[in-house]
């Protein structure tokens, strides 16, 4: 694994030394201007939030039904990054919200179902920190739960907000502004990737050290 | 669905929580028609081995066998031939004793709840307080019908945690009897306790708990006190480290 | 089968039986949601007139936080007599316990909203007799939803730290899709003007919930309250 991790690194740094220049060399949007452009960090931030909240749920349910502590191990790694990547999302949301609506919230369907994916997993770390021991199995059942509840949280949101009146969030992306938003998914991306992986590595080397001192006693 | 087994073998067992090691490589067999006493000073892990010998912990490595039969791939049916006596007697206090039994005993599965009741409250002596809730009784009484909740489902195997605290001497005088009793109708008994005194002549085979670990006991002849003080002073003393020696203690 | 369905009722009958000896839980849980009636209409009622739909979200929070403090006490009862363990020492399908379990909450919560929702009708001159049938199925399916979740995190928290406030923490985000539900489907049937079909598709939305929640509750019973 540390084989992979410095060049990994070092791909990842130079990608977003490189992105804020791609962002903005792409080309202005008719109604938002500039504001517009936090989209590019906004979208895949999204994206990742949501895919690493299924992998903790997934790894999470392996946990449950596998007794496999490697599998917490993940889900613990990706439970952080939902929370982490949540913070970008709510963040820049709300920034975007600002100049396009006049506001910094309105209760639209995608951002609503975020925020509260956001606080499920936030609740997943509060009891994997405070539960006391025991509390990977409650937190991995937190996790499975959340996961299973993305789709009736979004259908629930959507259908709530019938009586705002509906605000889209979806623009149609220009030629220019398609190959910046993409490399902006791929550096979040390769970003994900390593940072789950340096957190998981984190969580084994944890473990190492409380097998070595049980086998102390042995 | 009947199963049943003649022996238990503990092999190997270890648990840990988290980085404590509760019990380290304790290894045991008993077999039916025999008393087994469990002691050890406090925190020694008696209770964690009884904990896992009834199904209701997973051991970190190693196995446990009931006959035939891993705990791991046994299912529901094993639990049908285990009885456990827990330190807290598991009774709810706002029901009646025979409600508790009536209850337990329906929730076995077991046929003729009623009778099978009336015959345990029976044995326990609280025929007359059979409709009166639990919350009044004393700590003896509500130890006889904890121990009959335990023996309702007439396991192979039973546990007892600690079941002489509190108890008077005719009480402890009672138990001892009925332990005697199930060994004739060879079940095995697993009894933790401290008191050395009322588990003289009772037990047929004796281990010592200490830090999770079994300790060799002698074969003397000597008094059951004398035969566990004797086991633990000679646990304090490196010479009396089993061949299988620990490395050196990890530095506090 | 017929033993998982013998032991949930046995369990139940239990429950129900622990609790009228007292009636402790049945009493001081139908007060407390009582109480949340009345400080949420001090705070959302005006000038004599409440905002618009605000009986049907005042019902729904109530019955939410009554639950809530029922679970907490129900297995609070158990760890002090230890005897959650001993369920789990009988020889029958573990998820059994838990339907036994959830059976005696949901009977707990439809006294509670027993007195609710008259309570509702009267104070905020809600039509509650208007549609019964999609009330009563929109309410059902609600109580279904937000008591297994409840059930099971409350049994799973037993053993833990913090237990009080860990079960509002975990319970609340994952029942939100719940409480959304049966407030727009409630609303719905409370206007003026009830809008069945609204009100069809929240009920429908929450009889989707209940099943995928149940069948996961049941899965994942045994895994979490072993160790």
């Amino acid at each position: 694994m540390s084989r992979v991790f410095a060049p990994l690194a070092f791909v990842v740094m130079a990608l977003f030394a490189v992105a804020p220049i791609i962002v903005s060399n792409a080309p202005y949007e008719q109604t938002m201007g500039l504001v517009q452009k936090v989209f590019y960090y906004h979208v895949p931030s999204a994206m990742l939030m949501f895919i690493s909240a299924f992998v903790c749920g997934i790894a999470s349910a392996v946990f449950l039904f596998k007794r496999s502590a490697a599998a917490d191990r993940v889900a613990v790694a990706a439970g952080e990054l939902v929370v982490l990547f949540g913070i970008v999302v709510l963040v820049t949301g709300p920034l975007w919200a600002r100049k396009a609506w006049g506001v910094w919230w309105e209760w639209d369907a995608r951002l609503t179902s975020s925020l509260l994916l956001w606080m499920i997993f936030l609740a997943y770390l509060l009891v994997r920190r405070y539960g006391g021991p025991g509390s990977e199995k409650l937190a991995g059942a937190m996790a499975l739960f959340g996961m299973a509840n993305v789709p009736f949280v979004y259908v629930s949101v959507n259908y709530w907000r019938t009586i705002h009146p509906k605000t889209s969030v979806v623009m149609t992306l220009g030629p220019g502004m398609r190959s910046a938003f993409w490399f902006c998914a791929v550096s979040f991306g390769m970003l994900y990737v390593l940072l789950l992986t340096l957190r998981r590595r984190l969580e084994d080397q944890q473990a190492q050290v409380e097998r070595l001192y049980l086998a102390l006693d042995d | 669905m009947s199963f049943d087994f003649d022996r238990l073998v503990v092999d190997d067992v270890s648990r840990n929580f988290g980085r404590r090691r509760a019990l380290t490589r304790v290894s045991l067999t008993c077999v039916g028609g025999e008393i087994v006493g469990l002691l050890g000073p406090n925190g020694a892990g008696k209770s964690t081995l009884l904990a896992i010998l009834s199904t209701l912990l997973a051991p970190s490595s190693g196995s446990v066998r009931y006959g035939t039969i891993d705990a791991r791939t046994a299912g529901p049916a094993l639990r049908s031939r285990l009885g456990l006596l827990g330190h807290d007697l598991y009774l709810y206090p706002e029901l009646t004793a025979r409600e508790n039994l009536e209850f337990f005993a329906r929730l076995y599965g077991l046929p003729g709840p009623r009778d099978r009741v009336t015959q345990a409250l029976a044995h326990a002596g609280l025929a007359e307080r059979a409709d009166d809730v639990v919350s009044g009784f004393s700590r003896g009484m509500r130890q006889r019908l904890a121990l009959e909740r335990a023996l309702l489902h007439a396991p192979r195997l039973l546990l007892l945690d600690e079941p002489f605290t509190g108890l008077d001497d005719a009480s402890g005088q009672a138990l001892v009897a009925r332990l005697r009793g199930l060994r004739r109708d060879s079940a095995i008994v697993v009894v933790a306790t401290h008191d050395l005194d009322l588990a003289e002549g009772l037990l047929d085979k004796v281990a010592v708990l200490r830090d999770g670990r079994l300790l060799p006991v002698s074969d003397s002849t000597a008094s059951l006190r004398d035969r566990y003080r004797e086991t633990i002073l000679a646990s304090a003393s490196p010479a009396a480290v089993s061949p299988d020696a620990a490395p050196a203690r990890r530095p506090s | 089968m017929r033993q998982f369905l013998r032991v949930a009722w046995v369990v139940m009958r239990k429950d129900l039986t622990v609790e009228m000896r007292s009636r402790e839980i049945v009493y001081t849980t139908v007060f407390f949601a009582a109480s949340c009636v009345l400080v949420f209409a001090f705070a959302l009622v005006r000038e004599g007139r409440p905002l618009e739909d605000a009986a049907a979200g005042i019902l729904w929070i109530s019955i939410a936080f009554a639950g809530t403090l029922g679970l907490g006490r129900t297995f609070e009862r158990e760890r002090h007599t230890e005897t959650l363990r001993a369920l789990m020492l009988a020889p029958s399908d573990r998820p059994a316990i838990y339907v036994g379990k959830l059976l005696g909450i949901l009977a707990l919560l439809a006294v509670v909203e027993a007195v609710l929702l008259p309570m509702i009708g009267v104070l905020f001159h809600a039509p509650v007799m208007a549609s019964p049938g999609w009330l009563l199925a929109l309410l059902f399916t609600g109580t279904v939803g937000f008591a297994s979740v409840g059930t099971l995190f409350a049994a799973m928290l037993v053993r833990a730290r913090s237990r009080d406030v860990l079960l509002p923490v975990l319970l609340y985000p994952i029942t939100i899709p719940v409480i959304i539900a049966g407030v727009r489907g409630t609303a719905a049937i409370l206007q003026s003007a009830p809008d069945e079909p609204m009100a069809r598709f929240w009920a429908a939305l929450l009889l989707f919930f209940d099943v995928v929640f149940v069948t996961l509750s049941l899965w994942t019973f045994e895994p979490l309250m072993t160790e």
